[in-house]
Protein backbone atom coordinates (compact mmCIF):
# COMPACT_ATOMS: atom_id res chain seq x y z
CA UNK A 1 0.00 0.00 0.00
CA UNK A 2 1.27 3.41 -0.95
CA UNK A 3 -1.53 5.33 0.69
CA UNK A 4 -0.48 8.97 1.18
CA UNK A 5 0.01 9.89 4.80
CA UNK A 6 -1.87 13.17 4.40
CA UNK A 7 -4.71 14.54 2.34
CA UNK A 8 -3.76 17.04 -0.36
CA UNK A 9 -2.60 20.25 1.39
CA UNK A 10 -2.75 18.51 4.79
CA UNK A 11 -6.29 19.46 5.89
CA UNK A 12 -9.16 16.98 5.62
CA UNK A 13 -11.98 17.79 3.20
CA UNK A 14 -14.60 18.62 5.81
CA UNK A 15 -12.27 21.21 7.34
CA UNK A 16 -11.55 22.69 3.93
CA UNK A 17 -15.28 23.00 3.19
CA UNK A 18 -15.81 24.82 6.50
CA UNK A 19 -12.90 27.20 5.80
CA UNK A 20 -14.03 27.75 2.20
CA UNK A 21 -17.52 28.73 3.32
CA UNK A 22 -16.00 31.18 5.80
CA UNK A 23 -13.82 32.67 3.04
CA UNK A 24 -16.84 33.24 0.79
CA UNK A 25 -18.71 35.08 3.55
CA UNK A 26 -15.57 37.06 4.40
CA UNK A 27 -15.32 38.26 0.79
CA UNK A 28 -19.02 39.14 0.73
CA UNK A 29 -18.65 41.30 3.89
CA UNK A 30 -15.32 43.12 3.42
CA UNK A 31 -13.44 43.66 6.68
CA UNK A 32 -15.85 41.64 8.83
CA UNK A 33 -14.26 38.87 10.91
CA UNK A 34 -15.94 35.55 10.20
CA UNK A 35 -15.58 33.02 13.04
CA UNK A 36 -14.32 29.62 11.91
CA UNK A 37 -13.47 26.31 13.56
CA UNK A 38 -9.70 26.69 13.46
CA UNK A 39 -7.83 23.41 13.67
CA UNK A 40 -4.66 22.37 15.42
CA UNK A 41 -1.86 22.59 12.89
CA UNK A 42 1.54 20.91 13.06
CA UNK A 43 3.15 24.17 14.12
CA UNK A 44 2.70 26.40 17.16
CA UNK A 45 0.24 29.27 17.38
CA UNK A 46 1.99 32.44 16.36
CA UNK A 47 3.75 30.71 13.48
CA UNK A 48 1.00 31.33 10.99
CA UNK A 49 -1.58 28.63 11.72
CA UNK A 50 -4.39 30.88 10.46
CA UNK A 51 -2.63 31.79 7.25
CA UNK A 52 -1.64 28.16 6.70
CA UNK A 53 -5.25 26.99 7.02
CA UNK A 54 -6.46 29.62 4.56
CA UNK A 55 -3.68 28.73 2.13
CA UNK A 56 -4.44 25.01 2.49
CA UNK A 57 -8.10 25.63 1.70
CA UNK A 58 -7.46 27.58 -1.51
CA UNK A 59 -4.29 25.93 -2.83
CA UNK A 60 -4.44 23.76 -5.97
CA UNK A 61 -1.83 21.74 -7.85
CA UNK A 62 -1.33 24.44 -10.49
CA UNK A 63 -0.64 27.20 -7.95
CA UNK A 64 2.80 28.70 -7.41
CA UNK A 65 3.37 29.53 -3.76
CA UNK A 66 5.53 32.23 -2.23
CA UNK A 67 5.87 32.65 1.53
CA UNK A 68 7.41 35.67 3.19
CA UNK A 69 8.13 36.51 6.80
CA UNK A 70 8.74 40.22 7.46
CA UNK A 71 9.37 40.57 3.72
CA UNK A 72 11.99 37.84 3.64
CA UNK A 73 11.75 34.55 1.74
CA UNK A 74 14.69 33.17 3.68
CA UNK A 75 13.66 33.11 7.33
CA UNK A 76 12.80 29.96 9.27
CA UNK A 77 9.06 30.61 9.29
CA UNK A 78 8.87 31.30 5.55
CA UNK A 79 11.04 28.33 4.61
CA UNK A 80 9.13 25.96 6.91
CA UNK A 81 5.73 26.91 5.52
CA UNK A 82 6.97 26.78 1.94
CA UNK A 83 8.39 23.29 2.53
CA UNK A 84 5.21 22.24 4.31
CA UNK A 85 3.12 22.91 1.22
CA UNK A 86 5.73 21.61 -1.19
CA UNK A 87 5.55 18.36 0.76
CA UNK A 88 1.82 18.07 1.48
CA UNK A 89 0.45 19.59 -1.74
CA UNK A 90 3.35 19.16 -4.14
CA UNK A 91 2.92 22.73 -5.37
CA UNK A 92 5.63 24.70 -7.11
CA UNK A 93 7.22 27.36 -4.92
CA UNK A 94 8.98 30.57 -5.82
CA UNK A 95 10.52 33.60 -4.23
CA UNK A 96 9.65 35.89 -7.16
CA UNK A 97 6.61 38.00 -6.31
CA UNK A 98 5.25 38.32 -9.84
CA UNK A 99 5.49 34.57 -10.55
CA UNK A 100 3.46 33.56 -7.49
CA UNK A 101 -0.29 32.93 -7.61
CA UNK A 102 -0.65 32.56 -3.84
CA UNK A 103 1.52 34.58 -1.47
CA UNK A 104 1.36 33.86 2.23
CA UNK A 105 2.78 36.68 4.28
CA UNK A 106 3.69 37.52 7.81
CA UNK A 107 3.80 41.25 8.49
CA UNK A 108 4.61 42.69 5.06
CA UNK A 109 3.06 43.37 1.69
CA UNK A 110 5.54 42.85 -1.17
CA UNK A 111 7.02 45.98 -2.77
CA UNK A 112 6.29 44.70 -6.27
CA UNK A 113 2.70 45.59 -7.19
CA UNK A 114 0.36 42.64 -7.02
CA UNK A 115 -1.78 41.64 -9.98
CA UNK A 116 -5.28 40.31 -10.43
CA UNK A 117 -4.34 36.63 -10.63
CA UNK A 118 -2.81 36.63 -7.17
CA UNK A 119 -4.15 35.96 -3.69
CA UNK A 120 -2.35 37.46 -0.71
CA UNK A 121 -2.86 35.46 2.52
CA UNK A 122 -1.96 37.25 5.75
CA UNK A 123 -1.03 35.55 9.00
CA UNK A 124 -2.85 37.42 11.74
CA UNK A 125 -2.08 37.19 15.46
CA UNK A 126 -4.90 39.35 16.86
CA UNK A 127 -7.64 40.10 14.33
CA UNK A 128 -9.73 42.40 16.52
CA UNK A 129 -8.52 46.01 16.15
CA UNK A 130 -10.52 47.03 19.23
CA UNK A 131 -9.23 44.22 21.47
CA UNK A 132 -6.71 46.29 23.44
CA UNK A 133 -9.32 48.99 23.94
CA UNK A 134 -12.15 46.65 24.92
CA UNK A 135 -11.28 43.13 26.07
CA UNK A 136 -14.82 41.69 25.88
CA UNK A 137 -15.69 39.94 22.61
CA UNK A 138 -19.42 40.58 23.20
CA UNK A 139 -18.71 44.30 23.37
CA UNK A 140 -16.37 44.58 20.41
CA UNK A 141 -18.85 42.58 18.34
CA UNK A 142 -21.59 45.05 19.24
CA UNK A 143 -19.29 47.97 18.47
CA UNK A 144 -18.70 46.55 14.98
CA UNK A 145 -22.45 45.95 14.58
CA UNK A 146 -23.16 49.60 15.38
CA UNK A 147 -20.07 50.88 13.52
CA UNK A 148 -19.18 52.50 16.84
CA UNK A 149 -15.52 53.29 16.31
CA UNK A 150 -15.12 56.43 18.41
CA UNK A 151 -12.86 54.56 20.82
CA UNK A 152 -10.32 53.92 18.08
CA UNK A 153 -10.20 57.62 17.26
CA UNK A 154 -9.71 58.38 20.94
CA UNK A 155 -6.75 56.00 20.95
CA UNK A 156 -5.19 57.75 17.96
CA UNK A 157 -5.92 61.12 19.58
CA UNK A 158 -4.19 60.01 22.77
CA UNK A 159 -1.14 59.24 20.64
CA UNK A 160 -1.19 62.83 19.42
CA UNK A 161 -1.73 64.23 22.92
CA UNK A 162 1.19 62.23 24.28
CA UNK A 163 3.68 62.23 21.41
CA UNK A 164 2.56 65.06 19.14
CA UNK A 165 1.83 62.67 16.29
CA UNK A 166 0.03 59.36 15.68
CA UNK A 167 2.67 57.02 17.09
CA UNK A 168 1.03 53.79 15.95
CA UNK A 169 3.63 52.37 13.59
CA UNK A 170 2.26 48.92 12.76
CA UNK A 171 -1.15 47.21 12.80
CA UNK A 172 -2.43 50.66 11.93
CA UNK A 173 -6.25 50.48 11.83
CA UNK A 174 -8.01 50.82 8.48
CA UNK A 175 -11.63 51.22 7.43
CA UNK A 176 -12.68 48.84 4.68
CA UNK A 177 -15.33 49.81 2.13
CA UNK A 178 -16.41 52.68 4.42
CA UNK A 179 -17.86 50.26 6.98
CA UNK A 180 -15.69 47.92 9.08
CA UNK A 181 -12.61 49.00 10.98
CA UNK A 182 -10.07 46.26 10.43
CA UNK A 183 -6.66 45.26 11.72
CA UNK A 184 -4.32 44.89 8.74
CA UNK A 185 -2.21 42.48 10.86
CA UNK A 186 1.09 43.80 12.19
CA UNK A 187 2.29 45.15 8.86
CA UNK A 188 4.18 48.45 9.11
CA UNK A 189 1.89 51.36 8.31
CA UNK A 190 4.16 51.96 5.32
CA UNK A 191 2.22 49.10 3.68
CA UNK A 192 -1.29 50.40 4.39
CA UNK A 193 -1.66 52.36 1.12
CA UNK A 194 -0.94 49.16 -0.83
CA UNK A 195 -4.14 47.59 0.48
CA UNK A 196 -6.31 50.28 -1.06
CA UNK A 197 -7.77 49.43 -4.46
CA UNK A 198 -5.40 46.45 -4.74
CA UNK A 199 -6.00 44.25 -7.84
CA UNK A 200 -5.31 41.06 -5.83
CA UNK A 201 -7.67 39.37 -3.39
CA UNK A 202 -6.47 39.73 0.22
CA UNK A 203 -7.39 37.04 2.77
CA UNK A 204 -6.57 37.13 6.48
CA UNK A 205 -6.39 34.09 8.76
CA UNK A 206 -6.06 34.13 12.54
CA UNK A 207 -5.62 30.57 13.81
CA UNK A 208 -5.55 31.00 17.57
CA UNK A 209 -8.32 33.61 17.52
CA UNK A 210 -10.34 31.59 14.97
CA UNK A 211 -11.23 34.38 12.56
CA UNK A 212 -11.05 34.81 8.79
CA UNK A 213 -11.57 38.13 7.02
CA UNK A 214 -10.97 39.53 3.58
CA UNK A 215 -10.57 42.53 1.35
CA UNK A 216 -11.92 41.91 -2.17
CA UNK A 217 -9.92 43.34 -5.08
CA UNK A 218 -10.45 47.01 -5.94
CA UNK A 219 -11.89 47.84 -2.53
CA UNK A 220 -11.46 51.12 -0.72
CA UNK A 221 -9.19 50.80 2.32
CA UNK A 222 -8.63 54.00 4.29
CA UNK A 223 -6.17 54.40 7.17
CA UNK A 224 -7.88 56.19 10.04
CA UNK A 225 -6.61 59.72 10.71
CA UNK A 226 -7.60 63.28 11.47
CA UNK A 227 -7.91 66.29 9.16
CA UNK A 228 -5.10 68.08 11.00
CA UNK A 229 -3.06 64.90 11.51
CA UNK A 230 -3.35 63.04 8.23
CA UNK A 231 -2.09 59.48 7.86
CA UNK A 232 1.58 59.34 6.88
CA UNK A 233 3.44 56.17 5.97
CA UNK A 234 6.77 55.90 7.78
CA UNK A 235 10.12 54.83 6.38
CA UNK A 236 13.71 55.32 7.55
CA UNK A 237 15.17 58.28 5.71
CA UNK A 238 17.91 56.40 3.88
CA UNK A 239 18.48 54.44 0.70
CA UNK A 240 18.84 50.65 0.91
CA UNK A 241 22.51 49.85 1.59
CA UNK A 242 22.41 46.96 -0.89
CA UNK A 243 20.23 48.14 -3.78
CA UNK A 244 19.96 51.89 -3.15
CA UNK A 245 16.15 51.80 -3.31
CA UNK A 246 14.65 55.06 -2.11
CA UNK A 247 11.05 53.92 -1.89
CA UNK A 248 11.09 50.49 -0.23
CA UNK A 249 10.47 49.64 3.42
CA UNK A 250 13.78 49.26 5.27
CA UNK A 251 15.01 47.08 8.10
CA UNK A 252 17.60 48.56 10.42
CA UNK A 253 20.46 46.11 11.02
CA UNK A 254 22.98 46.73 13.79
CA UNK A 255 26.41 45.82 12.44
CA UNK A 256 28.74 46.30 15.44
CA UNK A 257 28.73 47.42 19.07
CA UNK A 258 29.90 50.94 18.25
CA UNK A 259 26.65 52.25 16.88
CA UNK A 260 27.22 51.01 13.35
CA UNK A 261 24.07 50.14 11.41
CA UNK A 262 22.83 49.58 7.93
CA UNK A 263 19.43 49.95 6.34
CA UNK A 264 18.33 47.29 3.87
CA UNK A 265 15.09 46.45 2.06
CA UNK A 266 12.91 44.16 4.15
CA UNK A 267 11.56 42.66 0.89
CA UNK A 268 14.43 40.36 -0.09
CA UNK A 269 13.00 39.48 -3.51
CA UNK A 270 12.62 43.14 -4.42
CA UNK A 271 16.14 43.94 -3.22
CA UNK A 272 17.72 41.00 -5.06
CA UNK A 273 15.83 41.88 -8.21
CA UNK A 274 17.14 45.44 -8.11
CA UNK A 275 20.70 44.27 -7.47
CA UNK A 276 20.45 41.85 -10.40
CA UNK A 277 19.26 44.76 -12.52
CA UNK A 278 22.43 46.65 -11.69
CA UNK A 279 21.42 48.84 -8.75
CA UNK A 280 24.05 48.95 -6.05
CA UNK A 281 24.04 50.52 -2.63
CA UNK A 282 26.82 51.78 -0.40
CA UNK A 283 27.41 48.37 1.24
CA UNK A 284 26.87 46.05 -1.71
CA UNK A 285 28.82 42.80 -1.54
CA UNK A 286 31.97 41.77 -3.42
CA UNK A 287 30.97 41.87 -7.11
CA UNK A 288 30.15 45.53 -6.82
CA UNK A 289 33.36 46.41 -4.94
CA UNK A 290 35.50 44.42 -7.36
CA UNK A 291 33.89 46.27 -10.20
CA UNK A 292 34.52 49.54 -8.46
CA UNK A 293 38.19 48.60 -7.95
CA UNK A 294 38.59 47.55 -11.56
CA UNK A 295 37.33 50.93 -12.54
CA UNK A 296 39.72 52.78 -10.25
CA UNK A 297 42.64 50.53 -11.30
CA UNK A 298 41.86 50.96 -14.98
CA UNK B 1 -37.31 3.56 -6.95
CA UNK B 2 -33.76 4.84 -7.36
CA UNK B 3 -31.14 2.81 -5.60
CA UNK B 4 -27.80 4.25 -4.61
CA UNK B 5 -26.12 2.38 -7.45
CA UNK B 6 -28.29 4.30 -9.94
CA UNK B 7 -27.56 7.76 -8.54
CA UNK B 8 -25.49 10.05 -10.77
CA UNK B 9 -21.89 9.94 -9.54
CA UNK B 10 -20.06 12.64 -7.60
CA UNK B 11 -16.62 13.99 -8.53
CA UNK B 12 -14.14 11.47 -9.89
CA UNK B 13 -11.39 13.14 -7.87
CA UNK B 14 -13.13 14.56 -4.82
CA UNK B 15 -10.22 16.55 -3.48
CA UNK B 16 -8.88 18.36 -6.54
CA UNK B 17 -12.29 18.81 -8.17
CA UNK B 18 -13.63 20.49 -5.03
CA UNK B 19 -10.55 22.71 -4.90
CA UNK B 20 -10.92 23.78 -8.52
CA UNK B 21 -14.66 24.41 -8.14
CA UNK B 22 -14.08 26.42 -4.99
CA UNK B 23 -11.50 28.63 -6.69
CA UNK B 24 -14.01 29.40 -9.45
CA UNK B 25 -16.66 30.32 -6.89
CA UNK B 26 -14.16 32.31 -4.82
CA UNK B 27 -13.02 34.25 -7.89
CA UNK B 28 -16.67 34.85 -8.80
CA UNK B 29 -17.39 36.16 -5.31
CA UNK B 30 -14.24 38.31 -5.28
CA UNK B 31 -14.99 39.77 -8.73
CA UNK B 32 -18.77 40.23 -8.90
CA UNK B 33 -20.18 40.16 -12.40
CA UNK B 34 -17.22 38.25 -13.86
CA UNK B 35 -18.15 34.91 -15.41
CA UNK B 36 -16.13 32.01 -14.02
CA UNK B 37 -16.16 28.49 -15.43
CA UNK B 38 -16.46 25.36 -13.37
CA UNK B 39 -14.21 22.80 -14.96
CA UNK B 40 -14.55 19.52 -13.04
CA UNK B 41 -17.76 17.72 -13.79
CA UNK B 42 -19.87 15.39 -11.75
CA UNK B 43 -23.10 13.63 -12.52
CA UNK B 44 -26.12 15.71 -11.73
CA UNK B 45 -29.71 14.67 -11.09
CA UNK B 46 -32.40 16.05 -13.39
CA UNK B 47 -33.32 19.73 -12.68
CA UNK B 48 -29.78 20.37 -11.40
CA UNK B 49 -27.22 21.98 -13.71
CA UNK B 50 -23.65 20.67 -13.79
CA UNK B 51 -22.34 23.83 -12.15
CA UNK B 52 -24.89 23.61 -9.36
CA UNK B 53 -24.00 19.98 -8.73
CA UNK B 54 -20.29 20.80 -8.55
CA UNK B 55 -20.91 23.65 -6.08
CA UNK B 56 -23.10 21.36 -3.96
CA UNK B 57 -20.35 18.73 -3.81
CA UNK B 58 -17.80 21.41 -2.95
CA UNK B 59 -19.54 23.41 -0.23
CA UNK B 60 -22.37 21.36 1.29
CA UNK B 61 -22.07 18.97 4.20
CA UNK B 62 -23.77 18.05 7.47
CA UNK B 63 -23.08 21.56 8.82
CA UNK B 64 -25.09 23.34 6.12
CA UNK B 65 -28.89 23.28 6.38
CA UNK B 66 -30.22 23.35 2.85
CA UNK B 67 -33.43 24.81 1.47
CA UNK B 68 -34.74 23.54 -1.86
CA UNK B 69 -37.35 25.11 -4.10
CA UNK B 70 -40.58 23.21 -4.68
CA UNK B 71 -39.40 21.54 -7.88
CA UNK B 72 -36.20 20.23 -6.33
CA UNK B 73 -37.66 19.22 -2.99
CA UNK B 74 -40.35 17.20 -4.79
CA UNK B 75 -37.76 15.34 -6.83
CA UNK B 76 -36.56 12.29 -4.94
CA UNK B 77 -33.64 12.08 -7.41
CA UNK B 78 -32.36 15.43 -6.15
CA UNK B 79 -32.93 14.85 -2.46
CA UNK B 80 -31.40 11.37 -2.59
CA UNK B 81 -28.41 12.59 -4.58
CA UNK B 82 -27.80 15.45 -2.15
CA UNK B 83 -28.25 13.20 0.86
CA UNK B 84 -25.89 10.54 -0.44
CA UNK B 85 -23.14 12.81 -1.73
CA UNK B 86 -23.22 15.72 0.72
CA UNK B 87 -25.21 14.66 3.80
CA UNK B 88 -26.63 18.17 4.05
CA UNK B 89 -29.92 18.26 5.97
CA UNK B 90 -32.80 19.60 3.88
CA UNK B 91 -34.92 22.03 5.89
CA UNK B 92 -38.40 23.45 5.26
CA UNK B 93 -37.68 26.68 7.11
CA UNK B 94 -35.73 28.87 4.69
CA UNK B 95 -34.77 31.30 7.47
CA UNK B 96 -32.28 28.82 8.94
CA UNK B 97 -30.74 27.67 5.66
CA UNK B 98 -27.02 28.13 4.96
CA UNK B 99 -27.66 27.54 1.27
CA UNK B 100 -30.76 27.68 -0.89
CA UNK B 101 -31.02 25.96 -4.26
CA UNK B 102 -33.42 27.50 -6.76
CA UNK B 103 -33.81 25.44 -9.92
CA UNK B 104 -35.42 28.29 -11.79
CA UNK B 105 -35.97 31.92 -10.93
CA UNK B 106 -39.75 31.77 -11.04
CA UNK B 107 -39.63 29.63 -7.91
CA UNK B 108 -37.57 32.13 -5.92
CA UNK B 109 -39.54 33.17 -2.83
CA UNK B 110 -39.35 36.64 -1.27
CA UNK B 111 -35.72 37.18 -0.26
CA UNK B 112 -36.82 38.17 3.26
CA UNK B 113 -37.69 34.50 3.82
CA UNK B 114 -34.02 33.60 3.92
CA UNK B 115 -31.54 34.11 6.75
CA UNK B 116 -30.23 37.68 6.51
CA UNK B 117 -27.70 37.33 9.33
CA UNK B 118 -27.68 39.55 12.39
CA UNK B 119 -25.88 42.83 12.93
CA UNK B 120 -23.42 41.01 15.20
CA UNK B 121 -23.09 37.97 12.91
CA UNK B 122 -23.90 39.09 9.36
CA UNK B 123 -22.15 35.97 8.02
CA UNK B 124 -24.98 33.78 9.31
CA UNK B 125 -26.98 34.40 6.19
CA UNK B 126 -28.25 32.24 3.34
CA UNK B 127 -26.24 31.96 0.15
CA UNK B 128 -28.87 31.64 -2.57
CA UNK B 129 -27.86 29.62 -5.64
CA UNK B 130 -30.13 30.38 -8.59
CA UNK B 131 -30.04 28.54 -11.91
CA UNK B 132 -30.52 30.94 -14.81
CA UNK B 133 -30.82 30.62 -18.57
CA UNK B 134 -27.64 32.34 -19.69
CA UNK B 135 -24.71 34.31 -18.29
CA UNK B 136 -23.25 35.43 -21.61
CA UNK B 137 -26.25 36.71 -23.55
CA UNK B 138 -29.31 38.74 -22.72
CA UNK B 139 -29.84 42.04 -20.97
CA UNK B 140 -26.76 43.90 -19.86
CA UNK B 141 -26.32 45.03 -16.28
CA UNK B 142 -23.73 47.47 -15.03
CA UNK B 143 -22.44 46.60 -11.60
CA UNK B 144 -20.41 48.50 -9.05
CA UNK B 145 -18.96 47.62 -5.66
CA UNK B 146 -16.00 45.98 -3.94
CA UNK B 147 -14.22 43.55 -6.26
CA UNK B 148 -15.06 45.62 -9.33
CA UNK B 149 -12.58 47.95 -10.98
CA UNK B 150 -14.94 50.79 -11.84
CA UNK B 151 -17.91 49.19 -13.56
CA UNK B 152 -18.45 45.54 -14.51
CA UNK B 153 -20.85 44.65 -17.29
CA UNK B 154 -22.81 41.44 -17.00
CA UNK B 155 -24.81 40.12 -19.92
CA UNK B 156 -27.33 37.68 -18.64
CA UNK B 157 -30.70 36.20 -19.13
CA UNK B 158 -32.00 36.02 -15.59
CA UNK B 159 -35.26 35.14 -13.96
CA UNK B 160 -36.88 36.57 -11.97
CA UNK B 161 -36.61 39.67 -14.15
CA UNK B 162 -36.67 41.90 -11.09
CA UNK B 163 -33.90 40.00 -9.26
CA UNK B 164 -31.62 43.03 -9.04
CA UNK B 165 -34.46 45.25 -7.83
CA UNK B 166 -35.17 42.71 -5.13
CA UNK B 167 -31.49 42.55 -4.20
CA UNK B 168 -31.64 46.32 -3.71
CA UNK B 169 -32.64 45.55 -0.11
CA UNK B 170 -29.00 44.59 0.52
CA UNK B 171 -28.06 48.26 0.43
CA UNK B 172 -30.26 49.20 3.38
CA UNK B 173 -29.57 45.97 5.26
CA UNK B 174 -25.78 46.02 5.00
CA UNK B 175 -23.81 44.40 6.64
CA UNK B 176 -26.75 41.98 6.78
CA UNK B 177 -27.94 40.67 3.47
CA UNK B 178 -28.22 37.91 0.91
CA UNK B 179 -25.39 36.68 -1.29
CA UNK B 180 -26.44 35.24 -4.62
CA UNK B 181 -24.65 32.79 -6.89
CA UNK B 182 -26.02 32.54 -10.43
CA UNK B 183 -25.36 29.34 -12.36
CA UNK B 184 -25.91 28.65 -16.05
CA UNK B 185 -24.62 25.21 -16.98
CA UNK B 186 -20.89 25.46 -16.14
CA UNK B 187 -20.79 29.28 -15.83
CA UNK B 188 -20.94 31.01 -12.44
CA UNK B 189 -21.47 34.64 -11.50
CA UNK B 190 -21.68 35.80 -7.89
CA UNK B 191 -23.55 38.84 -6.67
CA UNK B 192 -22.47 39.39 -3.07
CA UNK B 193 -24.41 41.77 -0.85
CA UNK B 194 -22.02 44.65 -1.58
CA UNK B 195 -22.75 44.75 -5.33
CA UNK B 196 -25.03 47.48 -6.70
CA UNK B 197 -26.65 47.64 -10.12
CA UNK B 198 -26.07 51.09 -11.58
CA UNK B 199 -27.86 50.72 -14.90
CA UNK B 200 -29.63 48.22 -17.03
CA UNK B 201 -29.72 47.93 -20.78
CA UNK B 202 -32.21 45.93 -22.80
Amino acid sequence: MNAPAYNFAYLDEQTKRMIRRAILKAIAIPGYQVPFASREMPMPYGWGTGGVQVTAAILGPSDVLKVIDQGSDDTTNAISIRKFFAKTAGVATTTATDEATVIQTRHRIPETSLHANQVLVYQVPIPEPLRFLEPRETETRRMHALAEYGLMHVKLYEDIARFGHIATAYAYPVKVNARYVMDPSPTPKFDNPKMDNCPALQLFGAGREKRIYAIPPYTQVVSLDFEDHPFEPYRFNAPCALCAAENSYLDEIVTDDKGGRMFVCSDTDYCEGRQAAGHHGSLSAAPYKEKAQEKSNG
Amino acid sequence: MTTIAELPPGFVDKVLSAQSTFRSVMDAMARPGSVQRIVPMAGAPATMMRGTAAIALTLFDHDTPLWLDARMSESSDVTKWLKFHTGAPVVQDSSIAAFALVSEGALLPALECFALGTSEYPDRSTTVIIQVESLDAGRSFELRGPGIDGVATLQASIKPFDLFERLGMNEALFPRGIDVVLVADDAVVAIPRTTRVVSKGS
